[in-house]
């Protein structure tokens, strides 16, 4: 499970630069040049498509239970999905769906 | 209250900014217990959150390391996640790109998703702002919410190994991204990216090097702008 030092400190290296490359691109380097269109409209949907690429795995076949589905985790996160689209509050979501797995796991457990 | 001198914006953008620390505060404790749960020490765990300064793309790299995926992937996801702060700079350009090139080296450091909602929504309210209040106003917004990022995750990091497994926190990752994907569905399109990407992400769970990522994530990406496409076509054709 340990993480490897040298590889973290790449990472944590290599992704502060990127990461201030993708802040400075545009306000420093580019200026007011037009980006083509096609990309603008593919940037749009990228943190939409990512990050539901990574959790899907996670809450079918969490890692913490050998992969096997779990019924209090896929609970929590449809219950954190719904009260986010409903209330569109980050943090409220987040509240609902640990207290719908602390619940779940305590009963079911 | 409309801004009149430098220090009214500075201060305008603090008191704009103050309700994010409650957003600000869990955020980046959660970074920091999970990053020492993962084996990572307390310096390790501040350096990462000063150096990237980015909650999303931290959590993607941190899960996805603790699977030991390649580190290209590592990269690859971490800063896909983070793609959206080329469209924060991009649309920010055109208020303060006569800035000072060290004024906007900065900013970009400190482009954040509320630095950034919350000078937009101020630039486009009072247009007639000189480029020195809009600057003075986005680190005003940065200086309710930075210095806390940077002291919770010490917090968090602190408290982090003392928490024992049955709290179950490896779900907190994935309760979070859903909550904040939610915020994200403003158009038809999105939903489509984020309905095609999870069942791509299911359908190439088994791609070695955790590619499947990529490749969920670029469908998905492509399935959005298609959407879009579609749907302006079809309001064009309705009008």
């Amino acid at each position: 499970m340990m993480i490897d030092k040298g590889t973290l400190w790449f990472v944590i290296i290599a992704l502060g630069i990127g990461s201030f490359g993708l802040r400075f691109v545009f306000t420093g380097l580019v200026g007011d040049r037009e980006m083509p269109a096609w990309l603008l409209r593919h940037l749009r949907y990228t943190a939409v498509a990512i990050l539901p690429a990574l959790v899907t795995p996670q809450v079918l076949a969490p890692a913490a239970t050998g992969g096997q589905f779990d019924p209090a985790r896929f609970a929590a996160a449809a219950v954190a999905l719904t009260v986010g689209i409903v209330t569109k509050n980050v943090l409220v979501a987040i509240i609902s769906g640990g207290v719908t797995l602390y619940g779940l796991l305590w009963l079911l457990g | 209250m409309t801004i009149t001198t430098t220090k009214s914006a500075f201060r305008k953008g603090m008191a704009d900014a103050a309700p994010f620390v409650l957003v600000i505060i869990p955020f980046s404790s959660l970074f920091g217990i999970l990053a020492t749960e993962a084996g990572l020490s307390v310096f390790e765990t501040l350096a990462f959150s000063v150096v990237v300064i980015a909650g999303a793309a931290q959590f993607t790299a941190l899960q996805l390391m603790q699977e030991h995926a390649p580190t290209a992937i590592v990269l690859a996801s971490a800063l896909a996640v983070n793609l959206r702060m080329a469209m924060y700079s991009a649309s920010l350009t055109p208020y303060i790109g006569a800035a000072p090139l060290w004024q906007r080296a900065f900013a970009a450091y400190l482009t954040v998703d509320q630095s950034y909602v919350c000078s937009m929504a101020q630039y486009e309210k009072q247009p007639d702002m000189t480029i020195q209040q809009r600057m003075a106003y986005f680190f005003g917004c940065v200086t309710p919410i930075v210095p806390l990022w940077y002291l919770f995750t010490l917090i968090g990091a602190m408290l982090g190994t003392q928490i024992p497994d049955s709290w179950a926190l490896d779900f907190a990752l994935p309760i979070t991204f859903l909550a904040m994907i939610a915020p994200m569905f403003r158009t038809p399109a999105h939903v489509v990216a984020a309905l095609v990407a999870s069942a791509a992400s299911l359908a190439t769970a088994s791609m070695p090097y955790s590619l499947g990522l990529i490749v969920a994530g670029m469908v998905g990406m492509m399935a959005g702008a298609r959407t879009e496409v579609w749907l302006d076509r079809r309001s064009e054709g309705a009008a």
